[in-house]
């Protein structure tokens, strides 16, 4: 062999690894996933308990907060004749995003063979669930009368009309509720192999005939593994299309209007690409707890954190240009409410929220730059905290900024929350916790039969 | 009745020659139980091709037919209203509704075939009283051929399994 030879000959890259070393066998996963569940006295659940506690309290708040909305109207919150949309509509957006990620990993990453999803799917999955049913309440209590929701749906009535299949509202309706429905289907159909290795592994009669219940009676024979494949794959090439024109709708909300700074094409691709975005930082997030809470090490590790955040840097670029592109069209569109609009996002009422908003989803994330950090779970966790706040206020000035700074100066003004406002965000997110706490707490949070198959590639 | 022998093993690179030997020595082989999808054996075994795909389609395009049909009833023929002179089959407004509705509807039949051509649900199933088969939904792998006739026969497949690496092996009549 010549020494250029020797030179170009590739050296085959280092396999990445997805899993550690005591957990390469088969039966280390099954363990390290049952035993939070089947053997709860190798755990503390102190800080589970703690957890339920406070997102327990929150989740009353926020019951609490809808009463109030329900029986006195939506007066109770900030909004006004200018600031028709408030706190309630971006958090419907804000939920929306945070939900669209399951689907983005279980489905794109899927049908593109990044073996990584597989430790991390299940659970990003349940996000997806819990996050679009919350985000699907939050249109509804902004109604005014919500008790009418079902004249969004077309039925034969006495009224003798018809839903407005022209409005947003309609679409956000059809894609939120096939959303939800489609989610549930996915992640169930992706839950049966494992409430099988439930039902196998009980230890109680009784677990055994719940998660046998749930199994349907799955035994992993050679014709429903092949169904079980042809499904799955098939939902993922569905999921991807869905999931898109789902976020894709929640931009036309906006971008259907004329107003200014919502009336861009840009908005369906660049409300798309901020969901992944936050829904990534929350998988992040969710991530670090379950590997924490239930010392999954072994299956979720510091691979898995550095390649999210690859992912969550590529988005934040993919922001950022966004943005610039929307102040580039103000500016060169030349018009006057458009350019007045953006000098008010830089130095208007709201300025010190945008700054921490450019801050939090467009310069921290550079830190993603940095192997170390990428391979930090503290470093990649509070980045991620960051990319999510930075989400919310995004959503939050998007809406505010446009509406308090309209067409028609004398109609300025701003929007102040009210302590029904706060409730109803911040009780949102404990109904969120609670759920995802109750789910880890009955159904194997990492999806055991994928990592097997994973492990089994990968070899011991 | 059907008499079965189960060969069990315990690592999926034995389990998967040992269904292509035995393939290949002409024994039947009914089904295999694992913990995770191994196509190797699966093409071992004549399976049907599954429809689940097909109806999926079917289930989807009827849907959104349907769903735009509705659309075009209720804005063109029922329910006209003009607004500012703009067309009543607003077809690139009316095109979320079949998409959404479709892709749920698909998902839904697609469900119901994998139910229906996994056999599920059936909480009872003759193997499921077999000792050990509880290992197949966590870490072992599981062979299922019809057991030959003869003790001859029966104790020649015995030690051909044994020879390939099973970790046991039983006789069930299911």
């Amino acid at each position: 062999m010549s020494l250029a030879a020797i030179r170009t000959e590739p050296t085959p890259p280092e396999a990445v690894r997805w899993t550690l070393p005591g957990a390469r066998s088969l039966d280390a996963v099954n363990e390290l996933v049952t035993a939070p569940l089947y053997e709860r006295q190798l755990w503390s659940w102190k800080a589970w308990w703690l957890a339920a506690a406070l997102s327990g309290a929150l989740t009353a708040g926020f019951l609490v907060a809808v009463y109030v909305v329900f029986t006195r109207g939506i007066g109770v919150w900030g909004v006004n004749t200018s600031t028709v949309w408030g706190f309630a509509i971006a958090d419907y957006v804000w939920w929306i995003g945070i939900g669209n990620a399951g689907t983005l990993i279980s489905s794109m990453l899927l049908l593109m063979r990044q073996k990584w999803r597989a430790s991390t799917n299940r659970f990003a999955e349940a996000m997806t669930l819990f996050a679009a049913t919350i985000a699907g309440i939050f249109p509804i209590i902004h109604l005014g009368r919500p008790m009418y929701f079902y004249w969004l749906t077309p039925y034969p009535n006495t009224m003798t009309v018809w839903p407005q299949w022209r409005s947003a509202l309609i679409w956000d309706f059809w894609a939120i509720l096939s959303y939800i429905l489609f989610s549930l289907i996915f992640w169930y159909v992706g839950l049966i192999p494992d409430l099988a290795t439930m039902r196998d592994r009980a230890r109680s009669k009784f677990a055994a005939t719940a998660y046998g219940a749930f199994a349907l009676g799955w035994r992993g024979s050679a014709r429903h593994w092949q169904a079980y494949e042809t499904l799955h794959l098939a939902l993922a090439c569905l999921g991807v299309p869905l999931v898109v024109s789902l976020h894709s709708v929640v931009g036309m909300d906006f971008a259907a209007s004329l107003m200014p700074g919502w009336q861009e094409t840009i908005f369906p691709p660049y409300f798309v690409v901020g969901a992944m975005y936050s829904g990534f930082a929350m998988v992040v997030c969710l991530a670090a707890m379950v590997r924490w809470g239930f010392r999954q090490e072994g299956l979720i590790t510091i691979a898995h954190f550095d390649v999210m955040a690859k992912v969550m840097l590529m988005a934040s670029i993919v922001m950022g240009l966004s943005y610039a592109t929307e102040w580039f069209n103000a500016w060169y569109g030349g018009d006057r409410p458009d350019r007045s609009l953006v000098i008010f996002e830089f130095t208007g009422s709201y300025a010190p929220m945008f700054w921490a908003l450019l801050f939090c989803n467009v310069i921290a994330p550079q830190a993603f730059w940095i192997a170390a950090v990428r391979r930090s779970v503290v470093a990649v966790f509070v980045v991620s905290i960051l990319i999510n706040i930075g989400m919310w206020l995004e959503r939050i000035l998007i809406v505010w900024n446009t509406l308090s700074h309209g067409y028609l100066p004398s109609m300025w003004r701003l929007f102040i929350p009210t302590v029904w406002d706060w409730l109803t965000t911040i009780g949102s997110l404990g109904l969120f916790v609670l759920m995802f706490l109750v789910f880890v707490r009955f159904i194997p949070a990492i999806s055991m039969h994928e990592v097997r198959k994973l492990v089994d590639e990968e070899g011991s | 009745m059907t008499a079965l022998l189960l060969a069990q093993f315990a690592e999926s690179a034995r389990f998967v020659e040992a269904a292509r030997r035995a393939k290949s020595a002409d024994y039947r082989l009914v089904d295999a139980f694992t913990p995770f999808p191994v196509q190797a054996v699966h093409e071992l075994l004549d399976q049907r091709r599954s429809h689940i795909r097909v109806v999926m389609f079917i289930a989807g395009i009827t849907t959104a037919a349907l769903a735009y049909g509705l659309e075009y009833f209720s804005a063109v023929i029922d329910y006209p209203y003009n607004s500012g002179g703009r067309p009543l089959d607003a077809w690139p407004a009316f095109m979320l509704v079949p998409f959404a509705t479709g892709i749920l509807l698909a998902a839904i039949a697609g469900f119901a075939t994998f139910l229906i051509e996994c056999g599920l649900p059936r909480l009872h199933y003759a193997l499921f009283a077999v000792e050990g088969f509880e290992h197949a939904s966590q870490d072992q792998f599981i062979l299922a051929l019809e057991k030959p006739a003869g003790d001859g026969e029966l104790q020649r497949a015995l030690d051909f399994f044994r020879g390939a690496g099973a970790v046991a092996i039983r006789e069930v009549d299911t």
